[in-house]
């Protein structure tokens, strides 16, 4: 079965974002930002005042940095835009969603359930994940224009914030939603059901390790 | 003697070609994991990333908007000269990163481990590392560039004789379970492994075996050729393909290396080489010529030498 693809604003409804199902195949237009530990760091813990009105201009965090280059006269060019893994910044994201009202939070490989059920579902965000990973070139299609670029000089282009207007930006992958489900651990749970047979006559190692799980259903991040 | 200034060309042209282009042999891997995927969601994705090559090429456009962190593997033929010496050519190779990061454009990925200092050009302490290997005869160099992602998918073990080839399976099974789910290691990838060596050595030969060796090539030693092959179908049977979804596509190959070891260990390591396999190879002569393959055929029966002497092989050879 093919899965179902949808058209998608970064400003989203409440009801645009219930009919949204795990597994479907979402394409955003408007504005989103770029935002990671560099960001999250300088805003949340720095303080620092956040250049942009959100949400009205976007409810639509980005955990990527561009492949770009800011040009001698001020002006961008930018490639290939993925993501870069989003649980490592479980520490910073409901400050952030309390303090920006996101409601899209776009990245690689999700969050656990626990985390959506936490602090997600409350602020009626839902995860986006990017595919791949990462389809960079198509992702680069969707932008019509970078608006901006904060913070480079004390973060760095990796880490500053960008400002994207984007025109059918895609695809992105629907991974949680507004009940807290979380596509990749359902992923995991039909994979478990194969692992007791592929480790089956199989010893563990001879030198252990500290914090070592035998339990190959549990996850490691 | 090799002009430096054709050693920075063709550098800066690998670097581009890395980013850009999907090696063929990786490819041809890739559309046989899509024909033969089932899985719903692993389709599709598998089908967005060969539309993503497309793009890539026709736009002029990194593949990934993660551009790993370029690196440099030279081989010298024994007779080769590059004009300023050695130093040059590192510097040349140091250049070339640093110029395309801005020109194709690149992520700047490379930063100090603790100040996190960005020079905004994959240049800095170590990087982009610059690793040698030799051959016995020739005047040429060959320049490969390697842009591998670098957070997850990698794993080192200090195994012993008592663990076995179970052990071996074991461990590899672990690393891509635990890469594997939510698709962090970016696979179906060339999964390299690692046996033997030192503990550094160890994740060297893995990382080479998942870098430097193509899809469908075979270790030479047919018992690890078959242990190859075990391993890549163990790999598809766990039934997880991209992004950790149900599939059938996790291994488009499965690379091993070996180096002696410890008469009491066997230290494994194990690496993927992802969805974006950035690597592009180029052999340079002293008259200018620049010959660009996929392979960067960087095994060759002298890396994997056993013996003291090389001549004393080729004579028996003879």
């Amino acid at each position: 079965m093919k899965p179902r693809e949808i058209r998608l604003s970064t400003t989203p409804t409440a009801d645009a974002l219930a009919e949204l199902r795990l597994g479907d195949i979402v394409y955003l237009d408007g504005l989103i930002y770029t935002a990671r530990e560099g960001v999250y760091t300088y805003a949340l813990e720095e303080k620092a005042n956040i250049p942009l009105e959100l949400p009205s201009q976007s409810a639509a965090n980005f955990h990527c940095s561009p492949a770009a280059r800011i040009n001698a006269d001020g002006s961008f060019d930018m490639g290939a835009v993925t993501a870069t893994a989003s649980f490592r910044f479980a520490k910073w994201l409901p400050e952030w969603m309390a303090k920006t009202g996101a409601k899209l939070i776009i990245g690689k490989g999700g969050m656990s359930s626990k985390d959506y059920r936490s602090y997600f579902v409350p602020n009626g965000a839902i995860y986006l994940s990017t595919v791949g990973y990462g389809t960079g070139a198509l992702l680069g299609r969707g932008i019509e224009k970078v608006e901006a670029v904060h913070w480079n000089e004390r973060l760095g282009l990796a880490q500053a914030m960008w400002v994207i207007r984007c025109n059918r930006m895609g695809p992105f992958i629907v991974a949680s939603d507004l009940a807290g489900n979380c596509l990749f651990e359902r992923e995991n749970a039909k994979i478990a059901q194969n692992i007791a047979r592929l480790y089956e006559g199989s010893e563990p190692a001879v030198l252990k390790r500290y914090g070592e799980s035998d339990d190959r259903s549990e996850e490691v991040i | 003697m090799i002009p430096i200034e054709l050693v920075t060309d063709t550098a800066k042209d690998l670097m581009r070609k890395a980013a850009i282009e999907i090696p063929q042999d990786y490819h041809e891997g890739l559309k046989r994991a899509a024909n033969s995927e089932d899985g719903d969601l692993a389709s599709f994705v598998l089908q967005a990333m060969l539309d993503n090559y497309e793009a890539a090429k026709e736009d002029g456009c990194a593949m990934c908007g993660d551009t790993g962190v370029p690196r440099w593997f030279v081989k010298l033929g024994n007779e080769a000269q590059v004009e300023g010496g050695m130093v040059a050519l590192e510097a040349a190779l140091r250049r070339a990163t640093g110029e395309a990061t801005h020109s194709v454009p690149l992520r700047p990925n490379r930063v100090h481990p603790l100040w996190r200092t960005d020079h905004n050009n994959n240049v800095g302490i170590g990087a982009p590392e610059i690793e040698y290997g030799f051959e016995p005869t020739g005047d040429w160099i060959d320049l490969i560039t390697v842009h591998k992602g670098g957070l997850f998918g990698t794993d080192y073990r200090m195994l012993f004789p008592s663990d076995g080839i179970p052990g071996i399976k074991r461990f590899y099974l672990d690393s891509l379970l635990a890469f594997g789910k939510r698709g962090l290691a970016c696979q179906p990838a060339i999964i390299g492994v690692g046996l033997g060596g030192s503990k550094d050595i160890s994740m060297t030969l893995g990382k080479r075996a998942s870098v430097l060796r193509t899809v469908g090539s075979r270790n030479p030693d047919p018992k690890i050729a078959e242990l190859e092959n075990e391993m890549k179908d163990l790999g598809n049977a766990i039934g997880m393909g991209a992004m950790g979804f149900v599939g059938k596509n996790m291994v488009i190959d499965c690379n091993i290396e070996v180096g002696y070891c410890h008469t009491g260990g066997l230290p494994m390591s194990v690496h993927a080489f992802c969805l974006s396999s950035r690597r592009a190879v180029a052999r340079i002569w002293p008259d200018g010529r620049v010959e660009h393959r996929t392979d960067p055929d960087w095994f060759t029966p002298y890396q994997r030498r056993e013996t003291i002497d090389w001549d004393t092989v080729r004579e028996g050879q003879k």
